[in-house]
């Protein structure tokens, strides 16, 4: 049985977005942002997903477990900007029932 | 000043194949693209990576599926205008194009087709106050020319290839090379960052890691950076260059400013008809353009490519009557003289 979650997103605006997103579909959190369009296309993950251009980063304010981190995101967010120690990769983070209730903020465009 | 029958901006998968298209139609083609090798972002950002969504192949890598098209439209001929971005826009009174690039090659063309993707790759550009203002004053997001480094002091910012490359390379031109980095680690081939190693141990790289730049000095030239360790004092470090290089990233850039509509950071095109835009004879295609329930897929713009070269043909010869001739048979004719075609059955009896 597939179950949606609960989760806020803050614009690069500054306004908080509270959307609902499929843990079955196989989409990550960039796909979900896209998905609400809550940024403009083109200029949100731009490569397509493979943690190889940094423009789906976002900050992460809540203390939910989520994937570890792998090699290709590490060395991408050693050379993206406005980055910091809660930065993350929205491609690389999928939806799934235990992210219920995440909060993230989206980093600025670059 | 390049004559071609139409011009394409973008050398990617749907630019390439618009090639063949046009081809077949007996349309020669000329390409555009900012980067220096034909394939767009296949080649650029993920040429190792399998694609699995072109139909007839169940697994390709992005760099074959563009050597493939290459091969492909080998006998049309194509043209290339490389590490050139396309900047301006003209129309004549006799409806044709003049496209001028930032280098200022001239193309004179009667259709245009812009297959730009998400846009023409420009360098990713540190948020740094006014680092603006030293651009060509001390701050190249390029090299073009290592010997403007000669007996210079230059700082190097960035962890790829090309931060590590250039560092390496220019131990043998400037007079002190500076690599700073975020990080400790490098991302670059281990060749090359065991070279740094080396040169390090050397004494001959000055490497600052994990550090940044944070702030540029110089009246008009740079003539000093701050570099900032975290959780420390920036200190400041003389130097005649500075030169970021994180990598490129794909900018819509002058073609914004064509007159085209545009929707979503992409262009608006006609996708009941020909993927064109509101300016007759500019065409749109692949994942540059936009319409109600547009994906940008490389199958879709090699669909988009194949309907755009049909409405060119008739707007080049309004007058002539053609019906579309499938390769099977009639073979494939090529501007180089050669000639595909299927082998013809033989007739012959048994006796």
């Amino acid at each position: 049985m597939s179950q949606d979650i609960n989760i806020k997103i803050t614009d690069r605006d500054g306004v908080t977005h509270e959307v609902v997103a499929p843990t079955d579909m196989a989409m990550n959190l960039m796909e979900v942002v896209r998905s609400y369009e809550l940024a403009p296309e083109g200029t949100i993950g731009i490569c397509g997903g493979m943690a190889m251009c940094a423009s789906c980063q976002c900050y992460v304010h809540s203390d939910h477990k989520l994937p570890e981190m792998s090699v290709d995101e590490d060395m991408m967010l050693a050379e993206a900007f406005y980055v910091e120690d809660n930065s993350r990769l929205g491609c690389q983070i999928q939806m799934t029932p235990e992210l219920e209730g995440l909060e993230v903020e989206l980093a600025p465009e670059s | 000043m390049i004559k071609t029958d139409i011009l394409i901006i973008g050398a990617g998968p749907t630019g390439l194949f618009a090639v063949f298209e046009a081809g077949l139609l007996k349309l020669k083609c000329h390409l555009i693209d900012a980067l220096p090798q034909p394939g767009g972002q296949c080649a650029e950002i993920y040429p190792k990576k399998p694609i699995y969504d072109i139909p007839g192949y169940p697994e390709v890598l992005a760099g074959d599926l563009v050597d493939n098209l290459m091969k492909q439209i080998e006998p049309f001929e194509p043209t290339f205008t490389l590490g050139e971005r396309a900047e301006t826009i003209e129309k004549l009174d006799d409806g044709t194009f003049i496209v001028t690039t930032n280098k200022g090659t001239k193309h004179h063309a009667p259709i245009v087709a812009i297959a730009g993707g998400l846009g023409s790759f420009e360098p990713r550009k540190p948020p740094i106050q006014n680092l603006a203002n030293y651009e060509d004053k001390g701050v190249e997001y390029i090299i073009r020319d290592p010997e403007m480094y000669r007996n210079k002091k230059v700082v190097i910012a960035g962890g790829g290839d090309s931060a590590l490359d250039w560092s390496i390379f220019l131990t043998d031109v400037a007079s002190e090379v500076t690599l700073v980095h975020r990080r400790n680690e490098f991302r670059g081939a281990l060749d090359s960052v065991e070279k740094v190693q080396e040169l390090k141990n050397l004494g001959k790289i000055n490497l600052i890691t994990p550090a940044e730049i944070t702030a540029i000095h110089g009246e008009q030239h740079v003539t000093a950076v701050e570099v900032t360790k975290k959780g420390e004092a920036p200190i400041t470090l003389e130097t005649d260059h500075f030169v970021p290089l994180f990598g490129l990233a794909p900018k819509l850039g002058p073609i914004a400013d064509w007159g085209l509509e545009i929707e979503k950071n992409a262009i608006k095109v006609d996708n009941t008809l020909d993927y064109q835009t509101n300016i007759p004879g500019i065409y749109a295609i692949g994942d540059v353009n936009t319409y109600p329930g547009k994906l940008k897929l490389i199958l879709c713009g090699f669909h988009e490519a194949t309907l755009m070269c049909q409405s060119a043909y008739q707007r080049i010869f309004p007058d002539k009557r053609y019906v579309l001739k499938y390769t099977t048979v009639s073979g494939i004719d090529g501007f180089d003289g050669t000639r595909k075609e299927a082998p013809k059955a033989v007739v012959k009896a048994i006796n």
